[in-house]
């Protein structure tokens, strides 16, 4: 079986991937503005509880990398292996950085016991728990893709050192590349409305 | 076919050949479909008389749950898309394969991983799922039965879906012969076209609803809890945006079959072609504004309820459309009764009688009266078993002959048609009559006034069940004995018959070029025996 070469085709196929991913969050950010509808006060008080300046370095970091992931694809293009490879890894780090960032937030609220079931938030208005059980999933959700986003940059590296994602088939970074793109513009939604709507 | 001392299991498991992978599914279909008929018989069985006779409550609430989950979304979604579109779309594109052969493959082990999860489901952790197929809060979210397996299982197969619905819309637009043109290409891939967007579309906001149940289980969020600030009714909504959908995934893929092989037996081109694949395109967009037709008990305002119930009616328009442009292409055709013809008729029939009482469950006055009761039984086994099942059974008696090179028995699959007809009609009808008395559904026991009717509709599953068997009898015994035939034993026009039976690895020596319709009869050969 000859494999074939569509570069179309595969851009195509990853533009409708990101569009079923997108829905996947759309679900969630229906019950956001249900559940916001329905608890104005209560999201307004429960979001003061984050952390604006955690939640803005992160934004930063995160934009910053879908820079880098955009930049590694011109590398690419631009026949430069090694210029590709260096700011896949400036994503990767940046990345990193964002889960442990991400680490620091959730670990610092749930030993406040501020958690689904914990001591301290079960006491709470029932729209301030929801506004956490929201918080948890969709970060939670936000934070799984970034790690699947990483192994994705980790597979194509794999595929750098092969030879068989090249600068003249280098469709696999660059669908990579729109994938973080995508990660990326999740957390740009997600952070407004969980940071910033005091 | 590769070789080069590779075993018949990485042959056939990890082949990239669109064609085997439709094999593959067909035949885990099958599987599946018969568990979930056995499963059916013993629901019937045990409803034969009231009260207890040899299955306890709790057996019968997994029973119909694991038969909901196994026929909806391990048989019935992926049946015809699956199976037939695998095996045929790029043949009747006169491509050499679909767009990503791989992550063909890949849909398929996540299928089997699916398929794997849900049953597994059935015999750990606290026993088979008792919630119904529709995985209900907050019932699942306290129940201890293992829900949590079962809706990862539920989750994979979306993927798996997702997927394969990706791979045909890249398929349809990038690897069309030259001169196949969109208003060329066969009715069934418009289905398929109009299915995969459903696919796409829908099923993400299913698997974030399982995924909620998933997380609600382990984690205890709350999100459809109103004591913390959740609401049970969004997750109907969640459920039904896809879920609904989805029975245009189920019954879409079957209306490009029938409308594939209605001008094939009638020698007549289709009439309207434009108009049905503007009807698919039309209840793929309009199906996607109706899931709240499930909903008019649950409490929804009584605004919402006149405007799904308005939407619901709009729906039933692109379907009647269909079934209009069938008949009028039958219409002053050239008729010939063969198998697939007498599977395609039932199909109209029933279809017929379940999309009519579906106006019924449409309409929010009467659904208030027949709601959860056996009436929506017995239109959605006359929709998904007439309609889809019938789908299913008139594509493989079309496409047997080009699977494998062999025709069946003609008179004994005419004759399985004919049983199969009367036993459904056994089987269901009795339902809509138990329904309008009130007999509610998904309970295992029943007032003795119930019990004729009761009788009646098992009755019906013993004959249904027969004609079943004579099918499968013809079919796999013509499999190895039934009578050789050449590339186009039924004279149809599309490309998959210019090929040999079956179809070789490469499909196409030369890429074949298109200069007329699906449907233009005037040229095709007749070299049956060629």
């Amino acid at each position: 079986m000859t494999m074939h070469r569509d570069y179309q085709g595969a851009k195509m196929g990853m533009w409708i991937f990101l569009f079923t991913e997108i829905l996947l969050f759309g679900g969630l950010f229906v019950l956001y503005s249900v559940t916001l509808g329905r608890y104005p006060t209560e999201f307004h008080e429960a979001s003061k509880l984050l952390d604006v300046t955690l939640g803005t370095t992160n934004t930063v970091v995160l934009i910053t990398s879908s820079l880098f992931a955009a930049l590694s694809v011109v590398g690419l293009q631009r026949g430069d292996r090694k210029l590709a490879q260096g700011f896949m890894a400036a994503t990767l780090v940046l990345a990193c950085c964002f889960l442990v960032i991400k680490y620091f937030e959730w670990s610092h609220k749930i030993h406040a016991g501020i958690y689904p079931g914990g001591e301290t938030l079960i006491q709470w208005a029932p729209g301030k728990q929801a506004f956490f059980a929201l918080y948890y999933t969709m970060t939670g959700l936000h934070g799984l893709h970034v790690i699947i986003g990483m192994g994705v940059f980790l597979w194509v590296w794999t595929r750098i050192v092969a030879g068989t994602c090249t600068p003249e088939h280098f469709v696999a970074l660059e669908n990579a590349g729109l994938y973080w793109h995508l990660v990326d513009l999740i957390w740009i939604y997600l952070f407004p409305l969980y940071y910033l709507i005091t | 076919m590769a070789s080069g001392g590779k075993s018949w299991v990485r042959e056939w498991l990890f082949t990239l050949d669109h064609k085997r992978i439709g094999m593959l599914y067909l035949w885990c279909i099958t599987a599946f479909f018969v568990i979930g008929v056995c499963i059916g018989m013993v629901i019937r069985m045990e409803l034969f008389w009231p009260g207890k006779d040899f299955i306890g409550q709790q057996a019968y609430n997994a029973l119909f749950t694991v038969h909901g989950v196994i026929m909806i979304f391990i048989v019935v979604i992926p049946s015809i898309p699956a199976a037939f579109g695998n095996l045929f779309l790029p043949l009747q594109l006169g491509a050499e394969d679909v767009a990503f052969p791989r992550l063909n493959t890949f849909s398929f082990w996540l299928y089997v991983i699916g398929g794997a999860t849900a049953l597994i489901s059935l015999f750990t952790g606290g026993g088979a799922p008792d919630t119904g197929w529709t995985f209900y809060v907050p019932f699942s979210a306290v129940t201890t039965t293992n829900v949590s397996v079962a809706v990862a299982g539920v989750f994979i197969l979306g993927f798996s879906s997702i997927l394969t619905g990706l791979n045909f819309i890249v398929t349809i637009h990038r690897l069309r012969a030259p001169g196949l043109t969109w208003t060329r290409l066969t009715l069934f891939a418009w289905a398929l076209y109009a299915t995969a967007w459903i696919q796409v579309l829908a099923t993400p906001i299913l698997s974030i609803t399982v995924v909620l149940i998933i997380v609600e289980r382990l984690l205890g969020l709350g999100i459809f809890d109103p004591a913390r600030g959740g609401d049970p009714i969004l997750y109907q909504h969640l459920f039904w945006i896809y879920s609904h959908p989805a029975v245009y995934i189920m019954i879409l893929p079957a209306m490009g079959v029938i409308s594939d092989i209605i001008p094939v037996f009638c020698r007549k081109s289709i009439f309207g072609y434009k108009t049905i694949v503007g009807s698919s395109l039309a209840i793929a967009f309009a199906g996607s504004l109706v899931w709240a037709h499930h909903m008019f008990v649950s409490g929804m305002s009584d605004t919402a309820v006149m405007v799904f119930s308005f939407l619901t009616f709009i729906v039933a328009v692109p379907s009647a459309v269909k079934v209009f442009n069938w008949l009028s292409t039958m219409y002053k055709g050239s008729i010939r009764l063969e198998p697939p013809l007498i599977y395609a008729l039932g199909f109209i029939f029933l279809f017929a009688m379940g999309g009519i009482t579906g106006l019924v469950l449409g309409s929010a006055g009467t659904d208030m009266h027949v709601h959860d009761t056996y009436f929506v039984v017995g239109h959605f086994h006359y929709v998904i078993f007439g309609g889809t099942g019938f789908g299913m059974f008139a594509a493989i008696h079309y496409w047997f002959p080009k699977m494998y090179g062999r025709m069946y028995n003609r008179k004994q699959a005419i004759t399985a048609a004919l049983i199969l007809v009367v036993g459904l009609n056994g089987l269901y009808f009795p339902m809509y009559l138990l329904g309008l008395e009130g007999m509610p559904r998904r309970y295992y026991d029943y007032l003795p006034q119930f019990t004729s009717l009761h009788r009646l509709s098992t009755y019906g599953s013993w004959i249904t069940f027969a004609g079943l068997a004579l099918m499968f009898y013809n079919l796999i015994h013509s499999r190895y004995r039934g009578e050789p035939v050449g590339r186009n034993p039924w004279k149809a026009a599309t490309l998959e018959w210019t090929l040999p039976s079956p179809p070789p690895t490469h499909n196409f020596d030369t890429e074949p070029v298109v200069t007329h319709g699906p449907y233009d009869f005037s040229e095709v050969r007749d070299d049956d025996h060629a």
